[in-house]
Formats: structure tokens, C-alpha cells, sequence
């Protein structure tokens, strides 16, 4: 598997491929809106949804405000509790950082659960250059990584396929994969248990993400739907934990509001399954925090674009965006796709590259994410400020500089408008250049005989 | 009440009719409306597709020209919505600007404007309408009392067309994919007209209606209002 990071491309090039594949636009349209469905009613139990929005955003807020303060906190809280600290600038620091701690381990195998920061620095590529294979233990993980394939969604990554091509995917990869497998959810599901089973009773080493730290106690906490986490983090005699600078929340009292946002937010549940929290080294286990930075202070000291790191990873914006729905999480090339990976991958790698740079396109600015987000993260106004930010097309350039030139006086409009009317018969049905892109699937509007600025003017001087 | 009628700059070259619609209706209703000419465009294009400095100048252009009006009346929720929104982000002081449902309903205080139109309609609410407005459902208690109309609702109203502005242009293939899910939504209705107060988002739809000659008409909210 290749590193993900830095894809080729853009969006509309590889949005465009995707919306052709029908069994993905099926697959896509069937697991967002069922997901979307089931968000909807249990946030519509809760009678202060828009109060724990509210708060959820101030203590992030106030949280990114104060970091410096909070991020050493935690670090003196963490080796308190006999945990060791270490601070990454980008990914390539924390790649060797975690390499290095697997190595003095002596171990060439490691057990992966809840990393979005992992897959974001590309760790299991890296491992696996210096001999250390990473497997993953989150069940669509392990999907997408058997498939030898990339994460398309925040929550389910393997979202993209349905149950008979999982099951096609385990007879192929899956060693140890019986032979008469159904793509029974039920049989799959055991399938996977059985092979991870093995894997957690066999590895001394693990590596986690973390949902949110807690500064003034030091502990990390993760939730989960599977349990697998919490074999990956009380089995192996090493822990690493790989986290984001912006995962922290400052008290054990700042938890309570997320609980509640989280889940109802991403699965549509009242209370995950599954949430673990662990601080410092417990008996028999030793235990390394890696704090990443990868971006994130670049994106912090951006005025507009630093509500981004109140993220909270629920994915809610994905599964009621039009654009997610049909474009795939693939087509934004990065480990966050959808509405918060079009305004977080470009700030944390910053607008050079041509995919990075058509990422802040990558939506209708419709507000359908800014609404469903439980920390209220304005997406479409954070979208605009980049794409004031991005280099923008020579012709395009050109295109917008007439335009603006026209419409800054009313006798230029006016004019452009009688222009327009008298030659309205000459506009040809298929328009050329970039603007063939609207005439491919639409008529064009008729052009009126005469303006309503026109016909004002007649009837106020009649 | 003097009213001036900001007529966004699509409507103006593309849509004159919502535009006379709207004078007879806000007329029809007892208002002293009144058409600012120096009136050009918003801005939004520009900003929204990252012009930030000539939005900029087209938005205090704009404020200049509405300033001193008791009210602005727009027949697009989108542009009322940038003016709403954006401007004051962009450093412009923003005129009181009504979308028209907006103004009807909660300014003049009416739902009955004593239309008349005798047709199976379906009403798209628009994402500016619905999410930067949050006009809710002023637009259709509009229609509910147009006499002889039949308004019937539309499955994923609330989903985007897929226009977006230049959205269009830069991301065919995905505006397309979302149009046709959107006409294949106003098909099922069996509707014989598509209405919105948003022309763009209906220049969109319509013209994807037109090209594939499915006969369903797009009419914008002001005309059905205004017809008798």
C-alpha cells in the first residue's frame, strides 16, 4: 500500500471518475443516509442539543486559546503517572520517533486501533521500510488494509464497500478466513474476530490514537464501537500512543460534554459501546505519548481557519454532504476527506499542490455540515476564506476581472445587457471553453428581449 | 412603506419577469417600491469564488446604494443571504435586507396575497433560503394560500441542487450527479411546476429539466404570487 498522503490529481478529476462507478454511489447512498437517519432522531432527543453544541465549542475554543498552558500540563501529568512524553514537529519526527520505540522492543510486529493521526503521517508505510509490520485492528481497517486499499470515510473507512465484497476480500487475504464464508454481517464479523483474536494474544506492542486528553490528569481516552480497542490497549506490554496537539480538553468535567456529542454525532448512538481511558504506565505495561503537531500550529495562528482543530472526528458533516455523498472520501485524497478534510487537508499541507488547491471547491457551500456539527465548526466560511487564499486559474483570473469590471457601474451592466439581448438569437446552444461544463447537461436560459433595469426605466417614464 | 427592490444581477439580465412580478405584488400589497439604478451585483460570486478584494468593492457599492431605504427586498434568498452573512465578515455595513417571503410574512404581516394559480406545484426551499435565512416554511405558507394550487411536497427538498455558482462550472460531474437526483425527485412528484425564490438554483434544475424535455415548467415563488 502506498503512502496516501500527496495523491496525484484533483478533486474535480477524481470525483468525476468516482461518480461513474455505480456500486460505490449506491453503497455510498445507502450507508450515509441510513447513518444520517439515525443521527437525526437522537439528536432530536435532547431537548439542550444546542446548548451542548454550544458548549462543546466554547471549550474547545478556550482549550486551542490556551494550549501552550494545557499541552505541558498534560506532559507533566503523563510522566507523573510514568508515561513518557514525546513532541513531534511533522511526520517524518514522528514516524521516527514511534519506529524508534517499536525497535528498542526488539519486536517486528504491532497492533494498531483509532489513528486517523497514524494514517495521517503515513506510519504503517514507514514501519514497514524499516521492517516492523502494523496490523489493524479496527474491523474496517482491517478491511481497507487487507483490500490493500485507502480509508474513505472518518468513521467507517470502508464505507465504499458492501458486505459481498468484504467477503471477497477476506477469502483473498484473510489466512486463516473459513473457506465457506457467507457475506452474513454475522459471518463476516466472526471471520474477523477469530484472525484479530490471535493477533491481540500474540503482539507485545501496540499503537493507538486518542479522542480526547485530559490536561490536569494526564489520561487519554478513546471510543469505540468494536472492544478491539481496549484489547490493543491492555494487552501489550508497549503502548504508544500517537495524538494530535489538538485532542486536548483541560478537566475530567469537559468529557461530559463530548460523550454526548460524540456518539450522537457519528454512529447515532446515545453512548458509544466502548470508551477507555488509560493514564501513564500501569503495572507490566510501559506507556509512550507522542504529541503530534504535523500543521496544526500553522493552522492554529490562521484567525479564520483554526475552528478546524475543534474537530472532534464524528464525520457528521460527511454523511449529509451532497458533495461527500457522490464524490466518495477517495476523491479528497487525504485520510479526512468530506467538508472538514476540504478545509483541514489544505491548511495542515498547505495549498500548493493542484489537489490541495481544488479542495476548498470541493463544495456547493449549501451549510448542510456547518449545521449538523456538534462543535459548530462554520465549514463554508472557513471554505471561502481559502479560496481566497488559493492561486487562482489565469483564465479564470481574467474572467472575474471583466466581470468585476463590468459590474461596477450600472451604465456598464446596462450595456453588457443590451449587448446581450440584441445578439440573444446568436447564442449558440453549446457553449465552449470551461463554460461547456454547464451546457454538457443543461439548456441555457433564454436570454429576455429586454432587462427588468430596461423595463423599469420605460414604465417609470411612461 | 418605502421599499427599494434589489433585483440581484441575474435576475436583472435573466429574469426580468420575477422582477415585475415582484413590483405588482409589493404594489398590489399598499408598498412605495422603489429601483435604486445604480444598483449592480452583490459581490457574491466574486467572494465565494476567493475575489475577495473586487466582492469587496462590489459589496460597499451596494451598501452605498441601499443605504437610507426602511427596507431591501430581494427575490433571492441566496443574495440576501450574502448580504446578511458575509458582509458584515467583509468589513461592509449591511442594508436590512428582506428575502421576499421574509418581508411578506413578517414585515407586512400577510399570507394571503390573493393568488390565484390552478396547478400541481412542488417547492424546492434552496440551501441560501433555507440554511443562511432559515426562512423555514414562510415560503410555503405563501403558496398554501394561493387559490387552486395544489402543493405537493418533494422528497429531499432539503438536499442541495448541486448549482453552488461556480460550483457548476468547476465540479461538472458532481453539480450534475446532484441535479439529476434532484430532477428525478420533482419527477416523482408529478408536478407540472418546480417553484423556489432562488432563480440561480433554478437555472440550474430548469435547465436540466429543459435538456431532458421532461415538460415540468421552474417558476420562481414572486410569480406565482403575483398571478391572479
Amino acid at each position: 500500500m502506498s503512502v496516501f498522503i500527496g495523491m496525484p490529481g484533483d478533486f474535480p478529476a477524481n470525483s468525476a471518475k468516482a461518480v461513474q462507478n455505480s456500486q460505490l454511489r449506491f453503497n455510498l447512498r445507502k450507508a450515509t443516509h441510513t447513518i444520517r437517519g439515525k443521527r437525526a432522531t437522537v439528536v432530536g432527543e435532547l431537548p439542550d442539543w444546542a446548548e451542548l453544541r454550544a458548549a462543546g465549542k466554547a471549550i474547545k475554543d478556550h482549550t486551542l486559546r490556551h494550549l501552550d498552558r494545557y499541552l505541558v500540563q498534560l506532559e507533566e501529568a503523563v510522566q507523573r503517572a510514568g508515561g513518557q512524553v514525546h513532541w513531534a514537529r511533522d511526520a517524518a519526527e514522528a514516524n521516527r520517533i514511534v519506529t524508534d520505540l517499536v525497535r528498542q522492543t526488539g519486536e517486528t510486529e504491532v497492533v494498531k486501533v483509532k489513528s486517523m493521526a497514524t494514517q495521517e503521517i503515513g506510519l504503517n508505510e514507514h514501519l514497514a521500510e524499516h521492517g516492523i509490520t502494523a496490523y489493524e485492528t479496527d474491523l474496517a481497517e482491517l478491511i481497507v488494509q487487507l483490500g490493500d486499499d485507502f480509508p474513505s470515510h472518518i468513521l467507517v473507512p470502508a464505507i465504499h464497500r458492501n458486505r459481498s465484497e468484504i467477503r471477497e476480500i477476506f477469502l483473498a487475504k484473510m489466512g486463516d478466513a473459513p473457506a465457506d464464508l457467507t457475506d452474513e454481517p454475522a459471518a463476516l464479523a466472526e471471520a474477523a474476530r477469530l484472525h484479530l483474536r490471535e493477533r491481540f494474544l500474540r503482539s507485545k506492542v501496540a499503537i493507538s490514537g486518542a479522542n480526547f486528553m485530559i490536561a490536569e490528569t494526564g489520561t487519554c481516552v478513546v471510543l469505540e464501537s468494536e472492544g478491539n480497542g481496549r484489547m490493543c490497549l491492555t494487552l501489550p506490554e508497549t503502548l504508544i500512543s500517537v495524538v494530535g496537539i489538538e485532542k486536548l480538553l483541560p478537566t475530567w468535567r469537559d468529557l461530559e460534554v463530548f460523550l454526548q456529542l460524540l456518539p450522537r454525532s457519528s454512529t447515532g448512538e446515545r453512548m458509544n459501546p466502548y470508551t477507555s481511558t488509560w493514564t501513564g504506565s500501569t503495572e507490566g505495561q510501559t506507556f509512550h505519548l507522542v504529541l503530534l503537531d504535523n500543521g496544526r500550529t500553522n493552522v492554529l495562528a490562521d484567525e479564520v481557519g483554526r475552528q478546524a482543530l475543534r474537530c472532534i472526528r464524528c464525520s457528521a458533516c460527511l454523511n449529509v454532504c451532497p458533495v461527500y455523498e457522490r464524490a466518495g472520501g477517495h476523491a479528497y485524497g487525504s485520510v479526512y476527506p468530506g467538508p472538514i478534510g476540504a478545509i483541514l487537508t489544505p491548511q495542515l499541507r498547505g495549498l500548493g499542490s493542484d489537489l490541495d488547491a481544488s479542495l476548498p471547491y470541493a463544495s456547493t457551500l449549501c451549510g448542510a455540515c456547518f449545521e449538523v456539527c456538534p462543535v459548530a465548526i462554520d465549514i463554508p466560511e472557513v471554505l471561502v476564506d481559502l479560496r481566497a487564499k488559493v492561486a487562482h486559474p489565469r483564465a479564470e483570473r481574467a474572467g472575474m476581472r471583466v466581470a468585476g469590471w463590468v459590474l461596477a457601474k450600472e451604465v456598464r451592466l446596462a450595456k453588457a445587457q443590451r449587448l446581450a439581448s440584441r445578439f440573444r438569437k446568436l447564442v449558440p446552444k453549446r457553449l465552449p471553453g470551461p463554460l461547456s461544463a454547464w451546457t454538457d447537461t443543461r439548456d441555457l436560459p433564454d436570454i429576455p428581449k429586454e432587462s427588468f433595469r430596461e423595463w423599469w426605466a420605460r414604465n417609470e417614464r411612461a | 412603506m418605502r421599499v427599494a427592490l434589489f433585483i440581484t444581477c441575474v435576475n436583472d439580465t435573466l429574469f426580468p419577469d420575477t422582477g415585475k412580478a415582484v413590483v405588482s405584488l409589493l404594489r398590489r400589497l399598499g408598498c412605495d417600491v422603489d429601483f435604486p439604478q445604480a444598483q449592480t451585483c452583490c459581490g457574491q460570486m466574486h467572494v465565494n469564488t476567493g475575489y475577495r478584494a473586487e466582492g469587496v468593492r462590489l459589496a460597499r457599492h451596494f451598501a452605498e446604494v441601499f443605504d437610507g431605504y426602511d427596507a431591501v427586498v430581494a427575490p433571492s434568498g441566496s443574495c440576501a443571504a450574502m448580504v446578511r452573512e458575509q458582509y458584515p465578515r467583509l468589513g461592509v455595513q449591511a442594508p436590512p435586507v428582506h428575502d421576499l417571503s421574509e418581508f411578506l410574512v413578517d414585515v407586512l404581516e400577510v399570507e394571503d396575497v390573493g393568488a390565484y394559480f390552478p396547478h400541481r406545484v412542488t417547492y424546492h426551499p434552496t440551501c441560501h433560503s433555507l440554511r443562511g435565512l432559515h426562512l423555514g416554511d414562510r415560503p410555503t405558507r405563501l403558496l398554501r394560500h394561493v387559490r387552486g394550487l395544489e402543493l405537493v411536497p418533494l422528497e429531499g427538498a432539503d438536499e442541495c441542487c448541486g448549482f453552488g455558482g461556480t460550483f457548476a462550472i468547476k465540479n461538472p460531474a458532481i453539480s450534475a450527479a446532484m441535479c439529476s437526483d434532484k430532477v428525478r425527485n420533482v419527477l416523482d412528484t408529478g408536478a407540472e411546476v418546480l417553484c423556489a425564490a432562488d432563480n440561480s438554483c433554478l437555472m440550474h434544475i430548469g435547465g436540466t429539466l429543459r435538456r431532458q424535455k421532461t415538460g415540468v415548467r421552474v417558476m420562481h415563488l414572486a410569480e406565482i404570487l403575483d398571478a391572479r
